[in-house]
Order: C-alpha cells, then sequence, then structure tokens
C-alpha cells in the first residue's frame, strides 16, 4: 500500500536527491524481501514458534474452554511478542556478517531512512505473518467473538511497534556474540507499556467496554517510535560498528 | 554565556581534586541526617492511626523509590552530555551511577513488599506502580549488562547513552502509572505543588531521610567515579603523582 503510494509520487518529484532516497528506501525493502522469500524456511521460523508458544499453554496451564477464553487475549500477544524478538536476532546480524552492514552505514542516503527500511521488511515478512496467524490463533484459544475485532487492531498496531523499538536492541547488539540473551534483556522491558495497552483493550472488548482510549494510545506510541526509533536505532549501528 | 565552569567541571582531574575536598564534609553530613531521619522516624514519630507502626517502613520506602526513578533520570542526563559533547567524565558518572540505582529500584521493591505484606496482605500485587518499578529495574540490568557486552570505551559510552535515553520514556509512565490506572497503590505520598497530607511530625523525618538518601547516593556515587576516574586515567601522569603521594 505505501509503496504504491510513494512510488507514485517519484516520477512527480523533480528533486533528485530526495529521489535517490526514496528509490533507496524502496529498494533496501526489496531487497530483504527478496532475501526473506528465497530463504522461507527462516522466515517461517517465527511463526512456527509463535503457534508453538500458544499450544503450549493450553497443555501447560489447562485445556478448559472457560479457563482459555479468560487468557486468549494475553496469550496471543505474548506469544506475538516473543517470537517478534526471536526473529530480530537476525536483524541486523546476517548484514553485518557478509559486510553488507558497512555498505548502508556508508551510504549517501539518510541511516535513519535505511533502517526504516530495514524495519519495514522486517515487519512485512514477520509482523504481518503474525498478524494473520493471531485470529487462528484466537479461535484455538476460545477467544470471545466480540474480541476478535480489538485482537486484530490491537496487533496491527503493536506489531510494527515492537519491531521498531526491538531494532534499537538489535542494532545495540549486533556485534555480541550470542547477544539474543542480551537482547531479550534489552528489549523487553521498552515492550511492557505495549503489552500492557494490547492486553487491556482486549479485556475491554471482552467486557463490551469501549478500547478507542487503549488503540489511540498504541496509535501514538507507534507515531513517536516511527519518528523517533529509526535515529536511535541508527545511531546505535553507528556507534556499534564504528566502534 | 561564560561556559568555562562547565569545561573545567568536565576535566576529570579538576574533578577528581574538587571531589576529593568535599567528600568527607558530605560523608558526615549524610551520616548525620540519616541518622536523624531514622531515630527520629523510627523510634520517634507518633504511629500511624490506621497501619500502626508498620507504616514506619515508609522512611526507608519512599526515599529509596524517589531515587530509584531519579537515578534513572540523572544516567539519561548524563547520556546526553555523552552523546552531545563527547565528555568524559559524563560516561563514568553513568557507569557509577547505574549498579547504585538499580540498588535502590530494589530496595524500593524489597521495601514496598515487606510493606504490603501487612497492609494488602500480600507481598506482591502485578499492580502499575510494582509493575512499572520491577520494569524500571529491568532496565538498570539492561544498561549494566550492554556495558559488559560491548568492548571499546567509546562504543561502550555511547552505546549506553543511546539505551538509557531510550529507556527514559518509561519513567513518565512510572511517574504516572498511579493516576492512570486505578489500582491498590496509593497515591503519591508526597507532592510539591499541593499541602502535604502527613502530619508534620511524621513530614518533617520523612523529609529528612529523603535528603539523607540523596546526599547518601551522591557521597556513593562519588567514591565509584573518582575510582572510575582514576581507573580510566591511569597512565596520565596526575594519576601517577596522586598515587604516589599517598
Amino acid at each position: 500500500m505505501s509503496m504504491s503510494a510513494t512510488s507514485g509520487k517519484i516520477a512527480s518529484n523533480p528533486s533528485r536527491e530526495s529521489l535517490n532516497g526514496r528509490r533507496a528506501f524502496l529498494f533496501l525493502i526489496r531487497r530483504d524481501l527478496t532475501l526473506a522469500f528465497r530463504t522461507p524456511g527462516q522466515t517461517l521460523n517465527p511463526v512456527a514458534f509463535y503457534l508453538m508458544v500458544a499450544s503450549l499453554f493450553p497443555m501447560g496451564i489447562a485445556p478448559q474452554k472457560e479457563v482459555l477464553s479468560q487468557l486468549a487475549g494475553g496469550i496471543v500477544w505474548i506469544g506475538a511478542l516473543l517470537a517478534v524478538l526471536l526473529s530480530l536476532d537476525s536483524l541486523f546480524k546476517s548484514d553485518h556478517d557478509d559486510g553488507s552492514l558497512e555498505q548502508l552505514l556508508l551510504s549517501p542516503h539518510p541511516l535513519p531512512l535505511l533502517v526504516l527500511a530495514k524495519v519495514v521488511a522486517h515487519w512485512l515478512t514477520t509482523g504481518v505473518a503474525l498478524l494473520l496467524m493471531a485470529p487462528v490463533l484466537g479461535l484455538m484459544l476460545h477467544l470471545p467473538a466480540q474480541a476478535f475485532p480489538a485482537l486484530f487492531l490491537t496487533l496491527l498496531i503493536g506489531t510494527p511497534l515492537m519491531s521498531l523499538t526491538g531494532a534499537i536492541g538489535a542494532a545495540l547488539t549486533v556485534r555480541v556474540q550470542r547477544g539474543g540473551v542480551l537482547l531479550t534483556l534489552l528489549s523487553l522491558p521498552l515492550y511492557i507499556p505495549t503489552l500492557i495497552f494490547g492486553t487491556g483493550a482486549i479485556q475491554n472488548a471482552m467486557a463490551g467496554m469501549p478500547y478507542t482510549g487503549h488503540l489511540l494510545w498504541m496509535g501514538a506510541l507507534l507515531m513517536a517510535g516511527l519518528c523517533l526509533a529509526p535515529l536511535a536505532i541508527a545511531g546505535a549501528l553507528r556507534v556499534v560498528v564504528d566502534g | 554565556m561564560n561556559w568555562t565552569f562547565f569545561h573545567k567541571l568536565s576535566s576529570p582531574r579538576w574533578f577528581y581534586e574538587i571531589s576529593g575536598r568535599w567528600l568527607p564534609w558530605m560523608a558526615i553530613l549524610a551520616a548525620l541526617m540519616m541518622a536523624t531521619g531514622l531515630i527520629w522516624g523510627l523510634l520517634f514519630a507518633p504511629p500511624d492511626y490506621l497501619q500502626g507502626n508498620s507504616y514506619r517502613i515508609i522512611f526507608l520506602h519512599v526515599p529509596t523509590s524517589f531515587l530509584a526513578s531519579a537515578v534513572y533520570v540523572m544516567m539519561a542526563m548524563a547520556g546526553a552530555v555523552t552523546l552531545i559533547w563527547r565528555i568524559k567524565l559524563a560516561d563514568m558518572a553513568l557507569k557509577s551511577m547505574a549498579p547504585i540505582g538499580a540498588s535502590f529500584c530494589f530496595l524500593s521493591l524489597a521495601t514496598g513488599a515487606i510493606w504490603g505484606k501487612p497492609t494488602w496482605g500480600t507481598w506482591w500485587v502485578w499492580d502499575a506502580r510494582l509493575t512499572s518499578m520491577l520494569i524500571l529495574l529491568f532496565l538498570y540490568l539492561g544498561v549494566i549488562a550492554l556495558r559488559g557486552a560491548i568492548r571499546g570505551t567509546g562504543a561502550q559510552a555511547r552505546a549506553c547513552a543511546i539505551l538509557t535515553l531510550v529507556g527514559v520514556v518509561n519513567i513518565p509512565i512510572i511517574k504516572y502509572s498511579v493516576e492512570w490506572w486505578n489500582t491498590l497503590h496509593q497515591g503519591a505520598t508526597l507532592t510539591l505543588t499541593e499541602k502535604p497530607s502527613m502530619a508534620p511530625e511524621m513530614l518533617y523525618p520523612l523529609l529528612i531521610s529523603i535528603a539523607a538518601f540523596y546526599l547518601f547516593f551522591l557521597v556513593v556515587m562519588l567514591v565509584r567515579l573518582r575510582t572510575e576516574i582514576l581507573e580510566r586515567e591511569a597512565k596520565t601522569r596526575w594519576v601517577r603523582e596522586a598515587i604516589a603521594s599517598q
């Protein structure tokens, strides 16, 4: 959607500088998507992980319908959060290993724009898949029918936000050997406000109450994240890679 | 505006010397105030009409909670200074503050749990204020762990500064959690803008112990910071002279 909107503007934009930046942005997204589609196994791992985490809860806690429908919203959210975290570890790492990350740092285009492209590509490959899986998991966990819109909408806003904030941690740990645990320690505190608003909205929807307030808060957090997180990610990459 | 004081302050050597002169006095003052505040609060302040004597932990709980978030804000400021002016001393301060802040955060959670058992009947509830304090502890641990994982002092400094600045978004959430979510934890005990709701016999020892804990923090921070300065400037002549003269 955003791709067609921006490519429409490219033809009419006379400024060569911004044209290059925009094309670099789109090319980087296309490159990351191509890489993801060439290794579908690796791309689908977080989705399989998501399914497995969510199916552990009925086995570990209780398979009864009443218990599960109470917990469903939280389980789907926590599963999504952990799956995003799992996939973030490799966001910059493979690029760092093959040297293309240094090329990104050296390129004349603004680095925050380029890292935003990487985050967008990450969301398109991971977040969207999790988003599409969420209703299935909701059904499996007997989430009440009136909570499905809330589940979908909160994850629609929440998954890009998780990609953005988690990417800061991924950038900071890009050169750390076995940085997965550290990435978890750095990112989870930043996820907790999102988690609280997301599951709060689902609880409200289950009780038949309005949840627009929660969605607005999440939207505000997403806007702040879109503006500020790319700067932090770019700063972190410059610090950690340049040393 | 004259900025020379700022540049002077940012010189590790000058700071080491001036803080060495302040430190003994601050330590004495901190000890005196701590003794006054705690003895007054724990022994002489009247018992609460509702909570009896169990409220007395407030003289530890409120100061440690104040400092837990205040230290994080100070770390964020030090982080901003590190990123903007590349002042080494700011990063040394950030490094020496992090474990102290984490300890205050832990103490705040622990004293809160001990207070919660007699008043709420439970050690822990998943209330907004408690949970956000726990997140703050995770933030501290993250900053400490990140420094341990990165090689190179310059990279460590700027990476920790970025992480601290990112984490500072949680501070307002902690600050307003009690007002946004209506939960078990009581509202703020003290506010600057309103008349205190506490009896003066309880309020004065509390204010004294808060000031005492701030001073205690400064003393511990300075001790750690001075060690850090010596360690990082170990190759300079003034450090060798300073150590030789002792």
